[in-house]
């Protein structure tokens, strides 16, 4: 019973047939924001290494880090952080089973936009006020 | 003959096999790092391009060294559950995912491990 009809089932309907809305690139982008972070990390833990082990190698980890290319590297990937954690919690309210209407996604996706870029600003503010 | 049932034959052998508790060990560690991610980006925001001696004495602290040593342990565990759900939706062939699934242990685990131990000597003294 489980051999019948192999390969010659219907598909469901591919990507490409759908109008594209903004929150199909949110979807996206949790999963590019959750790999890009698992990369940025590997710098960030490098500068606690160098900071644990000695002075000399810790002044050249944190000049790399606070250069310029260094610090858009570290301000993209604070925006990664908090869209993805502002997006995170989106997606544990909707495992819970909530939010799924389609105004209440669509107005919390909105709302995850707008708060990761506010929290984005006021940590980069903390961090030129405290440095 | 078999005396299995269809349902019975084929049970397992979907391509995950099993997945429920990795599943929900990802959402507790999600939840956990609501508040992880904050309580460490923030002295860590006020520490780059700091002083050598300053910085080690924030990480010295009793509350950053356990907030810090925390977050690694659960950001290790949160995204090697993560890249690992992104590997098998991508990569394909059982060599070819064995191989990136192992990758993906041993990067998860350095990262997670080389944190805790960073921030470990550091609040030690040593
Ligand atoms: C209206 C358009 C779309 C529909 C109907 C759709 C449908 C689905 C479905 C049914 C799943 C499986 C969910 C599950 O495993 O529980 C899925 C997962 C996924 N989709 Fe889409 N999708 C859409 C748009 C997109 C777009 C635009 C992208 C990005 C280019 C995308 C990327 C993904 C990814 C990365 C996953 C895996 C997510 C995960 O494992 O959590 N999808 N999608
Ligand atoms: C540096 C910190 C973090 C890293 C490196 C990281 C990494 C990842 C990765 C690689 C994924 C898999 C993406 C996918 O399957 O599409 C993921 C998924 C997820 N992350 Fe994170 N994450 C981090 C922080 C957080 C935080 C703070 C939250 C808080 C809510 C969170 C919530 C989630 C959730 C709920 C998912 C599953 C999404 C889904 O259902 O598809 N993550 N993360």
């Amino acid at each position: 019973m489980a051999d019948v009809n192999r390969g010659d089932r219907p598909l469901s309907p591919h990507l490409s047939i759908y109008r594209p809305m903004y929150t199909m690139i949110l979807s996206i982008t949790h999963r590019i924001t959750g790999v890009g972070l698992s990369l940025g990390l590997v710098l960030v833990t490098w500068w606690f290494l160098t900071l644990a082990i000695g002075e000399k190698y810790f002044a050249f980890a944190d000049a790399v880090l606070t250069s310029v290319f260094g610090g858009l590297i570290l301000i993209a990937s604070l925006w990664a952080l908090m869209f993805h954690l502002c997006n995170g919690i989106r997606h544990l309210f909707w495992d819970a089973g909530y939010g799924f209407e389609l105004q209440t996604a669509w107005r919390s996706g909105l709302a995850v936009i707008a708060c990761s870029i506010i929290l984005t600003i006021l940590i980069v503010a903390i961090s030129l006020g405290g440095s | 003959m078999s005396f299995q049932t269809d349902r019975q034959r084929v049970s397992g052998l979907g391509s995950a096999k099993d997945g429920t508790h990795e599943w929900i060990g990802h959402r507790i560690s999600a939840i956990a790092l609501v508040p992880l991610v904050i309580l460490f980006v923030v002295p860590l925001a006020l520490s780059l391009g700091g002083d050598f001696e300053d910085v080690r004495h924030v990480y010295a602290h009793p509350f950053n060294a356990i907030v810090g040593i925390l977050f690694f342990i659960t950001v290790s565990l949160h995204l090697k559950h993560g890249l690992q759900e992104v590997i098998v939706d991508y990569i394909h062939g059982k060599k070819k995912l064995v191989l990136a699934l192992l990758a993906n242990t041993a990067f998860s685990a350095i990262l997670g491990v080389t944190g805790v131990f960073s921030i470990a000597k550091i609040a030690f003294g040593g």
